[in-house]
Formats: structure tokens, C-alpha cells, sequence
């Protein structure tokens, strides 16, 4: 089996999967009709990127593991996604600034991913780039909205970024997997997108009136599984049908 | 969340496929034009329902009055000769 492939899939799906979930728990929940439904869709736009991930992992794995267990049946440490999606959905703010901080980054690291050697990653990565250019656009416009909105809106909006800030500079850390899968020629260098993505998440938040935050200290752990407090109660939700009902199907 | 009641109300009008009109969908809530296209993609189009999308502000439509009902449209209950069904069509035209 491809190890490092493996791992790199899982990296990268992982992020979906814990997003989605965490969008997800929004059903029924959203501020309002339609931006329930906009959040709902977004978490069912990730969740088909995680099949289609798991599908080709998988593959690679090449044991009767199948995407199901692969996206059910793991532990708390053998996660890889990164510490920003798995954060709670505090209040509306949260969610968008969550969702911002993640799609700026999803978005160019599809980009990229579309020119991997491999030919499976890079047509998924094809379909994908659409759905995410339009969660890009959601989420910046609603930036835009609640932090040039109303004082208070404004004040929600900063400290959310504020306090989530401390989780960006770990989507362009490497793992061990990462690196082999770059010189490959399959993987995307995510440093090299670091520059990038700063400057667009500043041009909106200025857009937003929002102050871009100072902070130089950041949190990392999640690409190497270990995580927030919070991925474990993501996961029993999650996996409670399936550790409860072995096997179940829908 | 007391705001979310004044968010204004929109009409959307969908092309569910090219060569066919829009058509009226219903209503949603947003604040401005831009919000109401993309809410109106998520609530309405994701089921692949649509190609084309118009939003209207509720306020801009003009509607009859229902009050006027009887003026308006009954005059025109009682008037068969007014339907081209009095003609005798060649068997070789379809759909008429």
C-alpha cells in the first residue's frame, strides 16, 4: 500500500468530513430559513468531496477497509484535519469566519491540486474547485455583511476572527506525508500558498472594515492528529451509529 | 436576530432549462439583490432545478386586486369564440 498517498488523502478529506459535520449540526439550527438551507448545502457539497476522497483511499489501502470505515471507524489521533474546522459554531459570526478563514485557503489548494500527477486527486480536485469557489464567495460576502453591517455585528465579526486567527498559519504546515507527496509532483506545496492567502483574507476583511489581527502565535497539532477538546465530541456524534449498529446501512 | 424580520421580501423567477421562460418559484427573504440570487440558488436550485435565475424586490410587483375579480376576469368566462377551436384542422398538424 501507498502509505504517504493514503495520509495525504486522508489530510486532505479530513478537513471536509470535520467541516461538513460541524455545518452540518446548523440543520434546523440556521439564523435564518435561508441560510440554514446555504449552510446545509455547503456541509452536502463536503460530505461528496469525503466519498469521493475515501473512495480512492480506499482503494489505495487495498484491505477490506471501505470508505465507510475509513470515515467512521477511526480514533480521535488518526484524524489529520487541521485544527481550524473542527472549532464550534459559537454564533453566526463563527461559522462564517470559520468557513472564510478555511475557503480562501480550499480554494487555491484545489487549484493547485487540479495539476497533480495524479489522476484521480486531480479530477476530484476538478469537480471540487466549482462548489468551493462558490462557498468562497458565500462566506466573504457574509464577512463583508456582518462586519460592515451593525456595531454590533461588526464587534461578533472581529472577535471571531479574532480568536480564530490562531488557527491559520497551520494550513500551510507539512507533514512527512506532505513533503514526499510534493516532490512526487502529486501533492500541492501549501507554503507556497501562504503569501497568497494572506492577502486575500486581508483585502476582504478591509473590505469588511475589520481589522486584520496582530497575533504572531499560532496553534498546530490537527495534521498530526492531535487535536482541540472539541474533535472528540464531533466524533461520537458522528460515529454513534455506526459503534453502535456495526455495519449499518442507510 | 429581531432584524432578521425586516429583511426585505424577494420574488424568484427561475429558467429551469435553456429555450424555456422563468418561471415564478416563490418568495425568500434577503438584504440586498446579491444575498437574494444566492440564497435563491440554495433554496431553489439545489436539486438541479435551474440554469437562470431573476430576483425581484416583492415592493416593485404590481398586483390586481382580488376585489376586482369580477370586472376583471369574468367577462372573459362566456366567451368560447374568443378560443380558435371552431376551426376543422388537417389531421397532419400536431400539437394545436
Amino acid at each position: 500500500m501507498k502509505e504517504n498517498l493514503y495520509k495525504y488523502i486522508l489530510g486532505i478529506a479530513d478537513n471536509s468530513l470535520i467541516l461538513g459535520q460541524r455545518l452540518g449540526e446548523l440543520c434546523g439550527h440556521g439564523p435564518s430559513l435561508e441560510t440554514d438551507i446555504a449552510c446545509t448545502n455547503i456541509s452536502l457539497d463536503l460530505f461528496g468531496q469525503v466519498r469521493s476522497y475515501f473512495q480512492y483511499a480506499a482503494k489505495i489501502a487495498g484491505d477490506d477497509r471501505t470508505e465507510d470505515d475509513i470515515a467512521m471507524l477511526r480514533k480521535e489521533r488518526e484524524y489529520f484535519n487541521l485544527l481550524l474546522v473542527e472549532q464550534p459554531n459559537a454564533n453566526f459570526a463563527y461559522t462564517i469566519g470559520r468557513q472564510f478563514l478555511f475557503d480562501v485557503y480550499h480554494l487555491a489548494f484545489l487549484s493547485e491540486l487540479q495539476k497533480s500527477a495524479d489522476l484521480t486527486l486531480s479530477a476530484i480536485a476538478n469537480k471540487c474547485v466549482k462548489e468551493v469557489s462558490y462557498h468562497e464567495r458565500f462566506s466573504s460576502d457574509w464577512i463583508k455583511r456582518l462586519g460592515d453591517g451593525t456595531k454590533e455585528s461588526h464587534q461578533k465579526m472581529q472577535d471571531a476572527i479574532n480568536d480564530l486567527w490562531t488557527y491559520t498559519d497551520e494550513l500551510f504546515h507539512q507533514t512527512e506525508a506532505d513533503i514526499t507527496m510534493v516532490s512526487e509532483g502529486i501533492g500541492v506545496d501549501v507554503t507556497k500558498l501562504k503569501e497568497g492567502y494572506y492577502k486575500r483574507v486581508n483585502e476582504i476583511l478591509e473590505a469588511a472594515t475589520l481589522e486584520t489581527p496582530e497575533s504572531k502565535y499560532f496553534q498546530k497539532g490537527g495534521k498530526k492528529g492531535m487535536h482541540t477538546e472539541h474533535l472528540g465530541f464531533i466524533l461520537s456524534n458522528l460515529q454513534y451509529m455506526q459503534r453502535t449498529y456495526p455495519n449499518m446501512k442507510w | 436576530m429581531s432584524n432578521k424580520k425586516n429583511w426585505p421580501l424577494w420574488e424568484i423567477f427561475v429558467r429551469s432549462k435553456n429555450g424555456l421562460e422563468h418561471r415564478h418559484f416563490g418568495s425568500l427573504h434577503a438584504t440586498d439583490a446579491e444575498m437574494a440570487l444566492e440564497n435563491a440558488r440554495d433554496v431553489y436550485t439545489r436539486r438541479n432545478e435551474g440554469v437562470s435565475i431573476w430576483v425581484v424586490e416583492s415592493k416593485h410587483i404590481t398586483a390586481s386586486n382580488p376585489e376586482h375579480n369580477g370586472e376583471l376576469f369574468e367577462p372573459a368566462q362566456d366567451k368560447v369564440y374568443r378560443h380558435p377551436t371552431f376551426y376543422d384542422l388537417p389531421d397532419e398538424v400536431k400539437h394545436m
